[in-house]
């Protein structure tokens, strides 16, 4: 399942991680973990409450220390690989004491880009993701929806290599919810960019993903992995199209019996 | 409904007021104790005026202010430093919080005797008890912290002391405006008192305590009223500066 060291460019995965071992006192959450994410692709993770979903992704962008095992980045480790990640508290991610555009510069700020820059890099994005929010505004001012739409541009104005989002969408509304999906999917048609996505929410999972990754229970290990081809963009069409709901129906079958397991 | 409640405060006042009048009229205490409010307002007036109760103002104006520069001065860096080194806050908690514990009127004596009579003795006897307010404030908000907020900046690639001045800092100034405003009104508390100490020759705790040996009742009142409008404008000022910059405090 792994790429060689001598395979191609285009099916060199971008994310490696072999023999990833994690415990939190006691209880073992990965136990010689091994995964490949492609270049360019959206993996969903799924899985029982508590089986460690956002542990990997937590992992994986050097959040927590690994107890053991590798992770590489395109052949780099992490700290010479740029990032986004997009946390599941967007209340508490974004900074309140700056305004929307100024949560977004930050990132460029600390990479030390020029104010002149920073602006444009910032404008470039927001037309193209064509975000209508008004960005002169304090994050407080701003709906839910809105805030964690600022949390994911600021994950992206880095243009970063990999993009993580940690339940992205479960403290919104399912009206914002349906709303930031399409948004996300744009974001992925434009920018490509590898992305990890934790979900609890098995149709957003698969509609989101061009693979469906599903956990066992502790020890995490990977119960099934599904490829999800369908074309995008995708639409509200996509939910009732009949791949669509047979690969849904499949994930569930492999989290039911994951789940009933003792 | 709306334009009637701005006016409910207002109706407390004047209640108050009724109150008095009545008190005076029925003669509840002795008219020399208990002078009609008029009389009261008319010393305070007279006072504040250009009179001896505005230079007193003035003096414990500038004895506070001086107490809690020097208590903003000490605590926050210091604050900032214990509340980024938890193991040094572990270490200094005890300590902090005893003294933070003790009256700090009961360290005048102590005070009085290193530093005099002058001055001195009553502004540092006042920011030693602010002090010890606004850093128990300052580090608990650093230490407090969102976490998330201060993962998010360390995953975009802040450094630890870009975590500690981007993030950790604002995340504590409005603790640290709870620790200022709560440190002010200790800070007058404390130099109104000391004003009333041996050897004190001017300040609104000189002025109340001088009127009632000289059993000039309405000045006193006038003296006790305008300190009541110090320790309420200093609370107020406290609040519009915090409002004005750490416009997210509580949102």
């Amino acid at each position: 399942m792994s790429a060689g060291p001598g395979s191609p460019p285009p099916h060199a995965a971008h994310i490696t991680v072999r023999g990833l071992c994690k415990a939190f006192g006691a209880a073992a959450v990965y136990e010689r973990f091994d995964i490949d994410i492609a270049r360019g692709q959206v993996l969903s993770v799924f899985g029982p409450n508590g089986c460690g979903k956002s542990t990997l992704i937590n992992l994986i962008a050097g959040l927590i220390p690994p107890d053991g095992g590798e992770i590489l980045l395109g052949g780099k480790t992490l700290a010479a690989t740029k990032i986004g990640y997009v946390f599941q508290n967007y209340r508490e991610a974004l900074f309140p004491w700056l305004t929307a555009w100024k949560n977004i510069e930050y990132p460029l700020k600390l990479m030390k880009l020029e104010p002149r820059e920073r602006h444009e890099r910032v404008e470039r994005l927001v037309t193209r993701l064509g975000v209508q929010i008004d960005l002169a505004r304090y994050p407080y001012e701003l709906s839910g929806g809105q805030q964690q739409l600022v949390s994911i541009l600021r994950a992206l104005v880095v243009e970063p290599e990999v993009l993580f989002l940690d339940e992205p969408f479960s403290a919104l509304d399912y009206e914002m919810t349906l709303f930031m999906r399409e948004q996300l999917q744009r974001i992925f048609l434009e920018t490509r960019t590898t992305t990890v996505l934790v979900s609890h929410d098995l149709e957003e999972a698969v509609y989101l993903a061009d693979r469906v990754l599903l956990l066992t229970r502790r020890p995490a290990r990977v119960a099934d992995d599904v490829a999800m081809a369908l074309a995008r963009p995708r639409s509200d069409d996509t939910l009732s199209d009949a791949d669509f709901v047979r690969i849904k129906g499949h994930c569930l079958e492999v989290f039911q019996r994951e789940v009933r397991k003792e | 409904m709306k334009s009637d409640s701005i006016f409910l405060p207002v109706y407390g006042v004047v209640g108050l007021i009724a109150l008095w009048y009545l008190a005076v009229w029925v003669r509840v205490v002795d008219p020399v104790l208990l002078p009609p409010p008029q009389d009261a307002f008319q010393a305070l007036w007279k006072g504040m005026a250009g009179g001896r109760l505005a230079y007193d103002f003035w003096r414990t104006v500038e004895r506070t202010a001086y107490a809690i520069a020097i208590a903003a001065a000490l605590a926050i860096p210091l604050g900032i430093v214990l509340g980024a080194n938890e193991k040094l806050y572990r270490t200094c908690e005890f300590v902090i919080d005893f003294f933070r514990s003790t009256p700090a009127s009961a360290m005048f004596p102590l005070f009085l005797v290193i530093f005099g009579v002058g001055d001195t003795t009553k502004i540092l006897v006042a920011a030693f008890g602010a002090t010890l307010v606004v850093l128990f404030n300052v580090a608990y908000g650093v230490m407090n912290a969102r976490k998330t907020r201060l993962l998010a900046a360390k995953v975009m690639g802040a450094s630890r002391l870009r975590v500690l001045t981007d993030v950790m800092l604002l995340e504590s100034l409005p603790q640290t405006f709870v620790g200022l405003r709560n440190g002010v009104s200790l800070a007058l508390v404390i130099v109104v008192v000391a004003e009333m100490f041996i050897g004190s020759i001017d300040g609104l705790g000189h002025r109340v305590y001088e009127s009632q040996q000289l059993f000039a009742m309405p000045e006193m009142y006038a003296a006790i009223f305008a300190a009541g409008a110090l320790g309420y404008g200093l609370n107020l000022v406290f609040m519009l500066i915090e409002k004005r910059f750490v416009h997210w405090s509580g949102k």
